[in-house]
């Protein structure tokens, strides 16, 4: 057998996939064979390198080479070119959005270079079907070190130096939630991944899941072993098809190789780990209607305490942690606590990984340290906003987060920092908005999610974002009456105080960020009848100024017909036939429409 | 595959590792000139005797890549073989036969085989 001197790594991660990466798989097969060369060259599909936006994303080693955006009909001149004559098809490569320069190495693209890829090391580099790959990336040494040289107290102990504090959003010190669990007694207890990843935006845990899955599983067993159980779910939503495919696939190779199932690396410890298909209800990524729907009951939160830890799963101790947390685990204890804890801020260590969507240019997963501005991650990493616009706010935390202004673009990003700022750390999720974009919109839409994502169990959730979104509604409609911005204001403040659940508490979060940074839009809307951003269809307008010719453009794409004039005279807009599509202010070539 | 120990473990690792090794550029290189002078010239032949060969010894810490025509058309087929730290030498015209006598002298210990030599390129370091 030759020598294998290259490796093509495509990714077939989701958003590749939905671009046409499987069909780039087939065709690099049929090319090395046509070309004899497969021998030589190992094909390996990986999962998400994050920068799903320039999918279908192929690397090519020794080089390193980056290519973006890579079609069936592109792979032989790639076979030919690149893997038989070494020369780089630079039509492919990427370019950056800001210089437009082409840019050969993965290493040197700007969105890569400002990033601290700890947790999302191995994804897009490795095969994460192959448990031995996942090993050579030093896989696996955690639970190895942790069961062979230490007590589950000094695990625990070790957890609670790094300072790592959950990722799912709430930010609890993931040591000491390990520690309430190892605490309580009980022969039986179990250990829970929350993969019910549900925020608008948010695919960090998702990427993980299918890059790498074995790192979860390391960071469970590793868990299990600190807090004494022998049991572990998956709770993971049934539209990550992928993802689950995996996970399964690693706990049979893990089973297989003797790392989960029973008696693990020759000592006492057993471990399993079950998967269960969550249906997809935003609610059931609260802890406790999380296990009510595992239990196959349906899925509403209970109030707490009982915390978990005491009372859980099956009323059993449970330690429930998100999937990013789990990640973070295995490079713990590669590294120890101390070389953890160097990274990041005072009060919130390590990494976090954030989904940049939204009006920016590099749409992707972005892992920085802790206290990194939020200018670095938006327009260092995610090359600005699109189109050359100018930026608004980003919406943070999801559904349960909270806007952030410009002017607060230098705060740095860490667990304190944002909630003082009125928003929250929650998944991670980024949605960057341009001027074009409407606050009182945004705050609807946001509401409009949380509301029919509301389990209705508790009544200032059900009833509150009903009301809350009727308001915001009538708002944007033009149909703000005086006194609706304290009335939203004083609903928001007892939801937060009065409903069960986190989903219910954080619900009001984008209405009063909003309120907080962008008021004069809703005094706007309610006082002047004007949306501010022109998004609000039902108070803007359009009017041809003087500036028109009469060539007559708009009126052949007026859809309605509403716009009447001679030839080379001033034509106008019937105000009662317009829709509000602005079509003929985006066809004028003089500029003479304009939106009011 | 069953995992007992961490000798096990280990184990697997460092096979692993030796699958993957193709993932990086190393400083130890052997470049084939792939124009389409060299690949008339047979320079096809030449890597797949080259990768044989290092297959055959176990060097997995070698990088094989190619690169175009130099101009020197009629030395075809050309092959480098890049040391760290040491001049960069290419060697032509090179056939599959020659190739376990430069690896074997040049790339493993060092010395250079002067009768193949068509230049050397001082190493800037």
């Amino acid at each position: 057998m030759a020598l294998v001197r290259a490796h093509i790594l495509i990714c077939t991660g989701t958003g590749c996939t939905a671009s046409g990466a499987k069909d780039v798989l087939a065709k690099f097969e049929v090319e090395l064979k046509a070309k004899k060369l497969r021998d030589e060259v190992s094909l390996v599909e990986t999962g998400c390198h994050g920068f799903c936006e320039e999918g279908p994303l192929v690397i090519i080693y020794p080089e390193g080479t980056f290519y973006t955006r890579v079609k069936p009909e592109d792979v032989a001149e790639i076979v030919e070119e690149h893997i038989l004559k070494g020369r780089v098809v630079t039509r492919l490569l990427f370019k950056e959005p800001l210089t437009a320069e082409q840019v050969p190495n993965y290493d040197e693209i700007a969105f890569y270079k400002k990033q601290h890829r700890l947790v999302l090391k191995n994804c897009g580099h490795i095969n994460p079907d192959s448990i031995e790959e996942y090993i050579g990336a030093d896989g696996y040494e955690g639970p190895a070190k942790v069961l062979l040289e230490m007590t589950p107290g000094q695990v625990v102990e070790e957890m609670k130096k790094t300072g790592l504090r959950g990722r799912g959003g709430g930010g609890f010190p993931t040591g000491m939630k390990w520690m309430f669990c190892a605490k309580s007694p009980g022969p039986k207890k179990y250990v829970i991944c929350n993969a019910d990843e549900g925020d608008p935006g948010a695919f960090m845990d998702r990427s993980l899941l299918e890059g790498d899955p074995h790192a979860i599983l390391e960071g469970m067993a590793i868990c299990a072993y600190a807090i004494g159980a022998d049991e572990g779910y998956i709770y993971c939503r049934a539209e990550y098809p992928l993802a689950i495919k995996r996970l399964k696939q690693a706990i049979t190779q893990a089973e297989e190789a003797g790392l989960l199932g029973e008696k693990i690396l020759g000592t006492d410890f057993n471990f399993t780990i079950h998967i269960k298909e969550g249906a997809g209800a935003f609610v059931c990524g609260e802890e406790t209607a999380l296990m009510a729907s595992i239990e196959g009951k349906r899925g509403m939160p209970r109030p707490r305490p009982p915390f978990p830890a005491v009372k859980g799963l099956w009323e059993k101790p449970s330690n429930i942690n998100n999937v990013e947390t789990f990640a973070n685990v295995p490079y713990i204890f590669r590294v120890g606590a101390e070389e953890y804890a160097k990274l990041g801020t005072e009060k919130s260590k390590g990494t976090k990984v954030f989904a940049l969507t939204g009006k920016i240019n590099n749409t992707g997963l972005a892992e920085v340290p802790m206290g990194i501005t939020m200018r670095e991650i938006i327009f260092d990493i995610g090359g600005g906003i699109m189109g050359g616009k100018k930026f608004k706010a980003v919406q943070i935390g999801g559904p349960s987060g909270g806007c952030i202004p410009e002017q607060l673009l230098d705060t740095p990003v860490d667990y304190d920092s944002l909630i003082a700022a009125g928003a929250m750390m929650g998944s991670g999720g980024l949605v960057v908005m341009d001027e074009d974009t409407c606050m009182v919109d945004v705050a609807k839409f946001f509401l409009n999610f949380t509301q029919s994502e509301s389990c209705g169990k508790c009544t200032p959730c059900r009833e509150g974002t009903k009301r809350m979104l009727e308001m915001l509604t009538a708002i944007t409609e033009g149909k703000g009456k005086d006194g609706d911005i304290e009335k939203l204001e004083r609903l928001a403040k007892s939801i937060k105080a009065g409903a069960l659940c986190a989903l219910g508490q954080t619900a009001p979060n984008p209405i009063l960020s909003t309120l907080r940074y962008f008021r004069d839009e809703y005094e706007a809307h309610i006082y002047e009848k004007r949306c501010p951003a022109g998004v609000c269809t039902a108070l803007i307008g359009y009017k041809i100024t003087d500036k028109c010719v009469g060539c007559g453009l708009c009126k052949k794409v007026c859809p309605v017909d509403a716009i009447s004039g001679e030839p080379k005279g001033k034509h106008t807009i019937d105000p009662d036939k317009c829709i509000k599509c602005g079509a003929c202010m985006e066809k004028c070539p003089f500029k003479a429409i304009i939106r009011g | 595959m069953s995992i007992k120990s961490l000798e096990d473990l280990r184990k697997i690792k460092a096979d692993s590792q030796l699958q993957t090794k193709a993932r990086k550029n190393n400083d130890t290189q052997v470049i084939i000139g792939m124009g389409t002078c060299g690949i008339a010239a047979g320079a096809r032949e030449v890597m797949t005797a080259v990768l044989e060969e290092l297959a055959k010894r176990n060097l997995n810490n070698v990088s094989v890549l190619q690169t175009g025509c130099i101009g020197m058309c009629q030395k075809e087929p050309l092959m480098d073989i890049v040391r760290p730290g040491e001049d960069r030498v290419t060697y032509g015209p090179v056939y599959p036969a020659d190739v376990p006598r430069i690896i074997a002298e040049h790339l493993v210990n060092g010395n250079i085989v002067e009768d193949l030599v068509v230049a050397k390129i001082p190493n800037k370091e």
